[in-house]
């Protein structure tokens, strides 16, 4: 995909732009051109390569690839988490062959496994993983059965809206198809925690729209109308919003080449 | 000059600037993804599409009617099945009954929301005597038992039908409608994992709560929460079904796939067993074998992690020929 003005017999830049603004109402335009170091510098990064390299930022990069990244950051978040449970209090304190000891043991496979795969599977596209994530965690949060199936809970249910939420932009069908074996093995891991910490709310209305939902629209929102019992799904930036709290400086992603 | 990018770069400096442009930002996110496609010059007469598209009356994605229509099916089955739930008197606690009470609800919202997506080009409605859940008296779902094994099956099938149809031409095609199909198959997951539970917890002599944090010794893992290879724990009662519910779909020719030319090799669109451990491949590349040899981190996983791990999709024959088991006239899916 080139950024770049077209050549030849194209039309002219001044062309170009004079139908490109017509969506837009002009006042508001030069209003927000503005408040960056004006207009003409705007432009100028409307005509840049790509968007990416936000100073100590991790960016994903674009099209599949950027999906698959993403994916990879995602699953290291993860991961990293599972690891870590294994380490703390709450974890070392379960009784063995416990059912949560059990089931969090599968987590941690499963995730290390989707975080190992994605690496292999990106290198092996011929295409460059995204480096080793640092993560950072409030204190405490291995330390209880509450603090860990509650940051459990927010990972998983993150992951099944990020994934959904990343389907429209995966142009292979075989990504596509990747990325939906994975997701629902992360919805199931997210049912089973969060019946753990609040039995019955494995389809709850935070993250599926039931009753009530102020986000009407499917089109406008990736959400299922209310009542329509669709997974509430999220836009890359708003995964990261999340995301990034866990992530140290330096780890945070940018995942503005996805769209 | 790239339109998205300016909007980008704007968003960055005022992150509500699509609302203020228009309040009806989905315009500028759909001509993000699209935007990506076209030439500069072309992008006057793509907004103008859009618009259209996006104001239109007729919602998008009609391409993708007879999909559409066969995933409505499935949810009727589901809905039918779990307002069946009531023919069992004896064997569930409050908690099961009020799971399956909240999963038949999200079952006849999707009828709901697909005949909504499909308006006019919907199926005639079938009723409950579309279906017979005792497959030709094979099981009796009036037993607890069964039919929370039957429940399990019918939700891990759904599972597998979504994800095999989310990579077909014309799902993917129409955004709106492969998000919507993506955010009901994993609803469809969290019921699977719970059914899964509660039958975990009977296993292990709990008949009221799916919540076993207390060890119980021998605890039974059986049935995981996720699928564990072929999952030969599948009570004897669906044995006659398992094999296809867990089994390999039909992995070649485009027929089972219906029209176009997505599945199999090319496009690393695969439908196979449950159990299948290599990930990522097509003809172009070998993908991933993952064992604990793959990686030193996973020298001491167990064998059953790697399949675990992902799902598997089937194709739309496999599913229709699974799901008319429980069609009275053994041809309703087809």
């Amino acid at each position: 995909m080139s950024h770049n003005l077209p050549t030849g017999a194209e039309p002219t830049a001044a062309d170009l732009d004079r139908p490109l603004y017509t969506p837009i109402k002009r006042r508001s335009f030069f209003m927000y051109a503005g408040a960056t170091a004006g207009a003409t510098a705007l432009v100028l990064a409307g005509c840049g390569k790509d968007d990416n390299n936000s100073p100590g930022m991790v960016n994903v990069g674009m099209g599949d690839v950027g999906v698959l990244n993403y994916a990879y950051a995602l699953e290291q978040l993860e991961a990293d988490f599972y690891t870590q449970v294994r380490t703390g209090s709450y974890y070392m304190g379960l009784a063995a062959g416990s059912a949560e000891k059990l089931i969090l043991d599968d987590l941690y496979y499963h995730e290390v496994i989707h975080r190992d795969f994605f690496k292999a599977a990106i290198t092996g596209a011929g295409a460059t993983p995204i480096k080793a994530l640092q993560t950072v965690y409030p204190s405490g949060t291995f330390s209880s059965k509450n603090s860990v199936l509650t940051a459990a809970k927010a990972f998983e249910d993150l992951g099944v809206s990020a994934y959904n939420g990343a389907g429209q932009y995966i142009s292979s069908p075989g990504y596509l198809y990747l990325a939906g074996k994975i997701v629902s093995v992360e919805a199931r891991h997210a049912a089973i925690i969060r019946d753990l910490l609040l039995e019955n709310s494995f389809v709850a209305n935070d993250v599926v729209s039931l009753t009530s939902d102020n986000n009407s629209s499917l089109a406008t929102n990736n959400v299922g109308k209310a009542g329509s019992s669709l997974e509430k799904s999220k836009t890359p930036s708003e995964v990261v919003a999340i995301a990034n709290t866990y992530l140290a400086d330096g780890s945070k992603l940018d995942v503005s080449g996805i769209r | 000059m790239n339109f998205f990018q300016i909007l980008s770069e704007i968003e960055k400096v005022d992150p509500e600037v699509y609302d203020r442009l228009d309040s009806r930002r989905s315009i500028f996110k759909h001509m993000s993804g699209l935007g990506q496609k076209l030439t500069a010059a072309a992008i006057p007469l793509a907004v103008g599409a859009i618009f259209n598209k996006a104001y239109g009356q007729t919602p998008a994605g009609l391409a993708a009617n007879d999909v559409l229509n066969f995933a409505l099916k499935l949810e009727y089955l589901e809905m039918f099945f779990y307002q069946q739930r009531t023919l069992v008197t004896s064997g569930f606690s409050s908690t099961t009954r009020d799971a399956l009470a909240l999963i038949g609800t999200d079952e006849t919202n999707h009828v709901s929301f697909l005949r909504g997506v499909l308006g006019t080009a919907a199926i005639t409605a079938p009723t409950l005597a579309t279906f017979d859940f005792t497959a030709k008296g094979a099981f009796n779902p009036a037993d607890a038992t069964t039919y929370l094994a039957l429940a399990q099956a019918l939700e891990d099938t759904g599972v597998r039908a979504y994800k095999g149809a989310a990579p077909l031409t014309n799902v993917m095609a129409n955004k709106t409608v492969l998000t919507a199909a993506l955010n009901i198959h994993s609803v469809e997951a969290r019921h699977a994992s719970h059914i899964r539970a509660i039958r975990r917890a009977a296993a292990n002599g709990s008949a009221t709560s799916v919540m076993q944090g207390v060890p119980v010794a021998p605890y039974s893992l059986a049935p995981k929460s996720w699928v564990s290879g072929t999952d030969s724990t599948t009570p004897v009662t669906t044995r006659a079904t398992a094999a296809n519910v867990y089994g390999s779909g039909i992995d070649t020719g485009a027929a089972t796939y219906g029209a176009g030319t997505n599945q199999g090799p090319a496009a690393g669109v695969y439908f196979r067993a449950e159990s299948n451990v290599t990930q990522g491949d097509s003809t172009a590349s070998a993908g991933v074998a993952l064992s604990a040899s793959t990686s030193s981190t996973f020298a001491n996983f167990p064998a059953a992690a790697f399949s675990e791990a992902f799902d598997e999709g089937l194709d739309v024959t496999t599913v229709a020929s699974i799901a008319n088991n429980f069609s009275v006239s053994g041809t309703y899916f087809n």
